[in-house]
């Protein structure tokens, strides 16, 4: 062990309540920005899962359509054009929209209705673990998600309820297709959906276009917007990036979650400053005594600098380990907070430029010191 | 006069404070110390002395006048610059001691090597010499407060000499301790002067230091009052 960091260790752990209070700074400050990243990363993906198992090239959109789930309506007729378009091999309709479930024992809860028919792409249930797409066709035939049984005061499959007075059987489980909304999703054909929905048999929300091999999506766009009047095509990246948006900065939403990050960055950061400047002063006359006996700046600041990324190692090890807990606790919950490799090393990174940038203060303070002080009794 | 000081002090004068605070602490003051001697500098509270430590320790620039140490003049120079110098060629020995209490005895001595970017194995084997010297090879592990106060100065003036440096600047190292022990760190800084050729300056109150002198120069108020072989 170099001479350098057995000093930093032991002025860091010399005053263990003081090191311990650092300790709790990094921790404290790391799992937050943690939890709030990785719940904007969770949300960043919640609020395209359906755009992202959606089989399509194109998206034919209402005009100012602002996310998957604020669709107006598009006229069925719309199909049929889509479809005399060049390079387009099919236009499937989808229906979204809001409607109210009726709970067996009693009461209601609102539910999202996704229709789509079987066969040719589409936006259908996947993630299936009782049932399968099939099960849809016979009449009333719905796929709910197994996490939203409580809600929708269903034990399984094979279990009936209403949609606004229309009958609905549960007739496949899925698992894992959760709504950021905590809105349970029903999925199930397009003119059930309608109907689920109140929505008039001749509209649907967005068309679906496949792409016929080798055709140009760009042409595909303009021939589309040219035939369509008061819609956008989108492709799915486009489609996926204005949803994000809408969701995570439209409404604040993500803005809160980096507000919650920066804070606990900045709180970090204050904590080890603090611990740091109050460390070194307490041991100021033994860096004039390094000074005195001819140590450079650099060898003083290398002492302040390993503190801090002691305090960086093992604060953030503390961290990812609470961090990995919290993962795991919300992993079955309706917004699962994320933890990707990236997310970690990032975080690392985070901690090490914090409580370093932490050390400015101390460093400043003992660059200015007066290693003549040694001599004062 | 000294042939070849190894430190040597110019017409040196000093202010300290600002404004209405501002004293002449050092008012002109010459000397050199040459190798292999030990010198004495004594004089009542106020006197300079400790100022005068200071600007020979290249720890406070001269108002005017100037430092010389191994001929090299220490004017203009930066911090960083009269830092190398104070790792290169001075070792200090202090009344409080100054070690780091987290550290052992042996890596307290070692310090004054790492500083200077030497390798550990041999500054080890070095240091552990070096208290050899001063009798503490036993104790190379124990920490400031398992060492008594004769112990601990023991390690101060290992951690001074282990540079090899040429010039020993003491501030009252007998200061804090019993006549015993403070008898003990006078033969070792005079065995250091005598035995290894090194110019050893030691500020002192204490009049039982007065038969290790070779020199003794008398401050007063900012001024050397003269320089007599005892």
């Amino acid at each position: 062990m170099s001479l350098i960091f057995r000093l930093a260790s032991r002025n860091l752990l010399q005053d263990r309540l003081r090191f311990v209070a650092t300790i709790v700074g990094v921790v404290f400050s790391i799992v937050l920005v943690n939890v709030q990243i990785g719940l904007y990363l969770s949300f960043e993906r919640m609020v395209t899962t359906m755009i992202d198992h959606a089989a399509a090239d194109l998206w034919v959109v209402p005009f100012g359509t602002k996310c998957f789930e604020g669709a107006s309506l598009l006229d069925i007729r719309d199909q049929a054009r889509a479809m005399s378009v060049a390079g387009v091999a099919a236009a499937v309709p989808v229906l979204i929209g809001f409607s109210e479930w009726t709970v067996p024992s009693g009461g209601s809860t609102p539910v999202f209705v996704i229709g789509s028919n079987p066969g040719g792409g589409g936006l259908h249930p996947w993630n299936f673990v009782d049932g399968d797409l099939d099960a849809l066709a016979p009449p009333h035939a719905v796929a709910v998600d197994r996490t939203y049984f409580g809600r929708l005061g269903i034990s399984g499959n094979g279990a009936t309820t209403d949609i606004r007075d229309q009958e609905v059987r549960v007739a496949a489980v899925t698992s894992g297709i959760r709504s950021f909304t905590t809105t349970p999703f029903v999925f199930t054909v397009l003119e059930r959906a309608q109907a689920y929905v109140g929505t008039p048999v001749n509209k649907v929300s967005y068309l679906l276009v496949q792409l016929a091999p080798g055709t140009d999506v760009e042409a595909a766009r303009r021939g589309l917007t040219a035939s369509l009047d008061k819609v956008e095509v989108l492709t799915s990246a486009e489609f996926r990036d204005r949803s994000r948006a809408f969701w995570l900065f439209g409404t604040g939403a993500g803005a809160a979650l980096f507000a919650g990050a920066l804070l606990g960055t900045i709180v970090g950061t204050v904590i080890v400053a603090q611990t740091l400047y109050s460390s070194t002063k307490d041991h100021l006359i033994e860096f004039a005594t390094l000074r005195a006996i001819g140590s450079s700046s650099s060898y003083i600041h290398k002492v302040i600098i390993y503190q801090a990324l002691l305090s960086a190692i093992i604060g953030f090890s503390l961290a990812a380990g609470i961090g990995l807990v919290v993962v795991t606790m919300t992993r079955d919950s309706a917004l699962p907070i994320v933890m990707t490799p990236q997310l970690t090393a990032a975080l690392f990174l985070l901690t090490v430029a914090m409580c370093v940038a932490s050390a400015t203060a101390a460093i400043v303070q003992v660059t200015r010191i007066d290693p003549a002080r040694v001599f004062a009794q | 006069m000294i042939e070849e000081p190894v430190i040597e002090a110019i017409d040196v004068v000093k202010f300290l404070g600002r404004g209405a605070g501002e004293v002449q602490a050092l008012k002109g003051v010459s000397l050199a110390l040459g190798r292999g001697e030990l010198t004495l500098l004594m004089g009542p509270s106020g006197s300079g002395k400790t100022t005068l430590l200071s600007v020979l320790g290249c720890m406070l620039t001269p108002s005017s006048g100037s430092v010389r140490i191994l001929g090299r003049s220490t004017t203009k120079t930066g911090p960083d610059e009269l830092a190398k110098l104070r790792r290169d060629h001075l070792g200090f020995v202090f009344q409080s001691y100054r070690l780091f209490p987290t550290l052992s005895a042996l890596d307290n001595v070692r310090l004054a090597l790492d500083v200077r970017g030497e390798p550990a194995q041999p500054s080890i084997a070095k240091s552990m010499d070096v208290l050899a010297t001063v009798g503490l090879a036993h104790k190379a592990s124990a920490f400031p407060r398992e060492l008594s106060g004769g112990e601990q100065q023991r390690v101060a003036v290992a951690r001074a000499i282990v540079g090899d440096a040429a010039i020993i600047l003491a501030d009252e190292p007998t200061g804090a301790l019993d006549s015993e022990n403070g008898h003990a760190i006078m033969t070792i800084l005079a065995r250091i002067a005598k035995d290894f050729g090194r110019g050893v300056l030691v500020v002192t109150h204490d009049p039982r230091s007065l038969p290790f002198a070779d020199r003794i120069i008398h401050m007063e108020d900012g001024r050397i009052l003269d320089g007599v072989k005892p």
